[in-house]
């Protein structure tokens, strides 16, 4: 089942997807896509993210080849965005881009867990669009807080997908358009560390919980975008996730 | 569908970020290196990183240390608990956010290298401690207030005595708030840690670890092996 949470005339509502691509409410009414403002799907907790897990990617942005070892950041909750919202690209930068993911949801705490054990331990997916302001990269605990946290710029969405509706996440077709035209056209086979793996490695270490969300890396095509641009990351199964580029960010209400 | 637990084990913070080389002792010993592959510049913005939830722990606590290496280093410090959402806030206002602060323990295993976030080494279960929220007396300046650690081991050995201040910080409180608000918002409940001060001790399985703070309160916390942690559970 997809499930999602929106407002709709001041209420925040848990529904689902229903026939045709309309939401269903708890009470059986049925509501269209753009008369709801959508929330990111649940509360995360621990957010964690993967730099350079595509090797395409890695290449294309000048690494010889990608990490050993999962190249692991991790994200605040301020960062996240729901489907059909806007993200800000400050006045000052030359360069962001959009960066199409598979989240993985954890829905059992684990650790020390084996990777043959790992997918029991997963609740769902949804899909995110992990922007970064390159301008502001700096080589310390990189990729930094400001290129990667900042407000509103990891939209998460549509839908968070229950783990038994995709029948193998590491074949799902990812795909990225900015204003239509066709940028990042992928496969999560490709990825570098596989979702058992990342599992595996983190709770090697630390103990993942339910509600942990793993943004699992971005495969080659990312492009800058610009103010007024709408970006549309897709994973096929998962959900086609919208978001529009804004200018100058306002302090919040 | 999956419901999301609340904060571990009595804490109820929300994201708790740190800075990283906040202190100018520690800037002035890295400097050469800054010029260096893989830094190749002194950094600009505030090196933030967080302590996700899984490292949030209480007083009192009994810490995990994995055998190998050993050894943990406690970057003890203060931390700044949000009262009201901080953004684009100027350092005159900053401090108008705050509400309390808290005494942490900022356990890490000891690492050199600043260009990756240490993820494994700083974000193991339970290696953030920190002190029930704190209010600060009438009076109290964080840039005035002085922090001690003391570790003693098993057999009440002191091992450690170790004294900073903040009066040195290359970002201080004020400051620090303000730049890390001016690109993302701090929320009532995200903690703000001032960061690591330059010589942060070590400690090791079976030592007690107490970080006093005069004016302000006390953290309190030991370290167990954790295979033997483990081995009890099981």
């Amino acid at each position: 089942m997809k499930h999602a949470r929106v407002i709709h005339r001041g209420q925040t509502l848990s529904v689902t997807e229903g026939a045709d691509g309309l939401l269903q409410l708890p009470d059986g009414r049925t509501l269209t896509e753009t008369e709801v403002s959508w929330l990111p799907p649940m509360k995360f907790g621990t957010i964690f993210a993967l730099g350079l897990n595509y090797a395409d990617h890695a290449k294309e942005i000048q690494f010889a080849k990608a990490p050993e070892e999962p190249l692991v950041f991790l994200k605040g909750p301020n960062a996240l965005i729901g489907h059909r919202g806007v993200s800000y690209r400050p006045a000052d930068v030359a360069y962001m881009h959009f960066e199409c993911e598979l989240g993985v949801v954890i829905g059992l705490p684990c650790r020390n867990l084996r990777r043959e054990d790992a997918y029991r331990h997963v609740a769902g997916y949804c899909t995110v669009n992990d922007y970064a302001i390159r301008d502001y990269l700096e080589n310390y605990y990189r990729p930094n807080l400001r290129v990667k946290n900042r407000d509103g710029c990891t939209p998460v969405g549509p839908w968070f997908v229950d783990a038994c509706d995709i029948a193998d996440p590491m074949n799902l077709q990812l795909r990225s358009w900015v204003n239509g035209e066709l940028k990042q056209n992928a496969n999560t086979r490709d990825m570098v560390h596989d979702i058992p793996a990342l599992i595996a490695h983190l709770s090697s270490f630390m103990t993942l919980s339910p509600g942990d969300l793993i943004l699992t890396g971005t495969p080659d095509g990312v492009a800058d975008c610009k103010v007024g641009d709408e970006v549309i990351t897709e994973i096929g199964g998962v959900g086609r996730l919208v978001n529009t580029i804004v200018g100058e960010p306002q302090p919040p209400a | 569908m999956i419901h999301t637990p609340d904060a571990r084990r009595g804490t109820a913070h929300g994201t708790v970020y740190g800075a990283l080389l906040n202190d100018r002792a520690t800037q002035a010993r890295m400097a050469a290196q800054f010029g260096e592959a893989p830094y190749k510049a002194p950094p600009q913005a505030p090196v933030l990183y967080i302590k996700p939830r899984n490292t949030h722990a209480g007083d009192g606590v009994a810490v995990p240390l994995p055998r190998t290496p050993g050894v943990v280093r406690v970057d003890a410090t203060l931390g700044l608990v949000i009262g009201r959402t901080a953004w684009q806030v100027t350092p005159d206002e900053a401090m108008s956010h705050v509400s309390g602060y808290v005494i942490a323990s900022d356990l890490t295993l000891p690492h050199d290298n600043y260009y990756r976030p240490a993820i494994r080494q700083r974000c193991r279960d339970q290696f953030c401690p920190m002190s029930a929220v704190l209010a600060a007396p009438s009076g109290f300046k964080v840039d005035e207030a002085m922090l001690d650690v003391q570790i003693r081991d098993a057999r009440g050995h002191v091992s450690a005595n170790w004294r900073r201040g903040f009066a040195d910080l290359v970002r201080s409180a004020p400051r620090l708030l303000s730049d890390v608000s001016a690109f993302m918002t701090l929320r009532p409940g995200d903690v703000l840690l001032l960061g690591p001060g330059e010589g942060s001790p070590e400690a090791h399985a079976g030592d007690t670890v107490q970080i006093s703070v005069p004016g302000l309160g006390q953290l309190r916390h030991t370290l167990v092996d954790e295979e033997i942690a483990e081995g009890a559970r099981a």
